[in-house]
């Protein structure tokens, strides 16, 4: 792990540091302007100081309100879908078989939904909970459960859950086999010999192996469940009401559909720190873990 | 010993809950829209390939597919071939700032869409580019850059340092290195990082949406549209989701084993 040191690597970044800045920085500083002005339409910009960064994080105003009712909500969303995905994908990783075709058809099967397009997982959703025509929906009305998702909250979150981890449970599962096949045999003889509980074995050596996945998987969830759009507005357009109105379609709504560029680029920035700041976690986990590793880092 | 019991029987379930929405989108392309409001099916009693048909002679339809291919493929380009060199010199150099750049990247990975869609908007539209392929395909740089450069990073630390060194014994210079011994080493890497971006920019929504309007309107929009404009045909929406899988259902045999390495960029 001893790289030179050689400022010329400089040159073999400087494109992608080109392409990424101006599709990085160029817009977030077109955001940060905005976030400081108000207009009155024609092109006519005040100047507005901190202003919207104060309406935005004052819950009493109908913006803030707005914005803290949808981080909240998405907060809450991450939350499930974690708190059902990681021990779900766990143990689909422990079922999973050795060795065979039937590892291939079990992988290939499980990264289906992850290569779906956003919007037709949606689409899929939206057509299979429909009561009238979709096969879910009509099951659970026969079975006499009164299930609509467009017009029940409880339903619609039902759904969108649902929806979430059908298409993402299969990305924690991937993870962890990957994780529970770096374990060497050895370890699992030695555990027989020693008379290992299958707890114990799971507690001791097989969790501790899937330390490094684990987070890895958490974080990548809670990063995508944060920033989650498609999904929900195909299925549920934010319904019913505001209950499903996760932070980016009331980003959208504002920025797209009001055209309040003020007000939509305060909720950008303030949106982005929260990112960031979670992000760098996710990039401190990862660097020391794959230091820890040592040099077979990068080797699947 | 490495099995949990009843293991079988939650792998099957699982894999039957994957599977049955999926095959409810199939089902659904298969039918006449008169079957579908008015009878409750298992199968396609009366079969059709009519919603199939449409699509494929109907412009506004077959565009759509042709449109986010445009925008899809030179991402792809674009992305893959600025992040290789790139790769190289954050797996064999230390120089300044490296650590950080590392990070920005990361962190624009993981930035909403949302957030830079009206800025977008506003720089494409200035830029004379929106409503093209480019300008989706531009923007979708914003995360397939990073998603490849840190993809390729992990494959190029995995080609030992002395086929570089031995290379340049021999009298090699860079460029020829590069193109004659690394790419080549690194072709299931470049090809997995590849079939990534292809991915990313196949699914995403929003900004594909938001920055074309008639000309290079990509599918997902069409779909989106077709939704609330022409009432609920909802055996065309179904053909038309079938059609949009089958690009990652096609390749999906030959990536199996990178999936898990794809989404956890590299690291696992």
């Amino acid at each position: 792990m001893d790289k030179t040191v050689n400022q010329k690597a400089w040159f073999l970044v400087l494109p992608v540091f080109l392409i990424v800045a101006f599709s990085a920085i160029l817009p977030l500083m077109t955001v940060v302007n905005y976030s400081m002005q108000d207009t009155f339409g024609n092109n006519q910009f005040f100047w507005n100081g901190v202003g919207w960064f104060k309406e935005l994080l004052d819950p009493t105003t109908d913006l803030g309100e707005r914005f803290f009712a949808s981080l909240w909500r998405n907060l809450f969303f991450s939350a499930v879908i974690l708190a059902i995905e990681v021990p779900l994908g766990i143990v689909v990783a422990l079922s999973m078989p050795r060795e065979g075709w039937r590892v291939a058809a079990c992988l290939v099967i499980m990264a289906l939904p992850l290569l779906i397009p956003w919007n037709v997982v949606g689409t899929i959703w939206q057509i299979f909970g429909r009561p009238d025509i979709g096969l879910m929906g009509y099951t659970l009305n026969s079975l006499g459960i009164n299930y609509n998702y467009v017009s029940n909250e409880f339903d619609a979150w039902a759904t969108i859950i649902v929806m979430d981890v059908w298409h993402w449970t299969s990305l924690v599962a991937l993870l962890c086999y990957a994780g529970l096949k770096s374990i060497p045999d050895a370890y699992y003889q030695a555990a027989q010999i020693d008379g290992a509980s299958r707890w114990a074995v799971f507690t001791a050596i097989q969790l501790p192996k899937m330390n490094r996945v684990l987070l890895i998987a958490v974080l990548l969830r809670f990063m995508d469940s944060f920033m989650i759009y498609t999904e929900p507005f195909v299925v549920t357009g934010g319904g019913p009401g505001n209950s499903t109105t996760f932070i980016s379609i009331e980003l959208v709504k504002i920025a797209l559909g009001q055209f309040d560029l003020g007000k939509a680029a305060a909720l950008s920035l303030v949106y982005n720190i929260i990112i960031l700041i979670v992000c760098w976690v996710f990039y401190t986990v990862m660097t020391n873990a794959g230091a820890d590793r040592g040099p077979e880092k990068g080797v699947a | 010993m490495h099995s949990i019991p009843g293991r079988r029987i939650i792998l099957s379930l699982f894999l039957i809950f994957l599977l049955l929405p999926i095959y409810w989108l199939v089902n659904m392309s298969f039918k006449t829209n008169t079957e579908i409001v008015t009878t409750m099916t298992l199968w396609p009693h009366q079969p059709t390939l009519a919603n199939y048909i449409r699509i494929f002679t109907d412009e506004s339809w077959y565009s759509g597919y042709i449109n986010s291919l445009k925008y899809v493929v030179i991402n792809t380009v674009l992305s893959i071939s600025f992040a290789l060199p790139a790769a190289y010199a954050f797996s064999r150099y230390r120089f300044l700032g490296d650590k950080h750049l590392f990070f920005w990247l990361l962190s624009n990975r993981m930035a909403p869409p949302a957030v830079f869609a009206l800025p977008f908007f506003n720089l494409y539209s200035a830029l004379n580019l929106f409503d093209t392929p480019w300008a989706v395909a531009l923007a979708h740089c914003l995360f397939n850059v990073p998603l490849a450069v840190w993809i390729l990073e992990g494959f190029v630390s995995s080609v030992p340092r002395e086929i570089d060194e031995t290379a340049f014994l021999d009298g090699y210079s860079f460029p020829r290195f590069f193109v004659k011994i690394l790419v080549p080493l690194i072709a299931s890497g470049i090809g997995v990082a590849a079939f990534f971006c292809f991915m990313f920019s196949w699914v995403e929504l929003l900004l594909a949406r938001t920055l074309t309007s008639v000309n290079a309107k990509p599918i997902s929009a069409v779909m989106t549209r077709t939704v609330s404009a022409s009432g609920m045909d909802w055996g065309l929406l179904a053909a038309a989701g079938v059609l949009t899988i089958i690009p990652g259902a096609l390749v999906i045999w030959f990536v199996r084993n990178y999936i898990a390495r794809g989404f956890a960029l590299g690291r696992v």
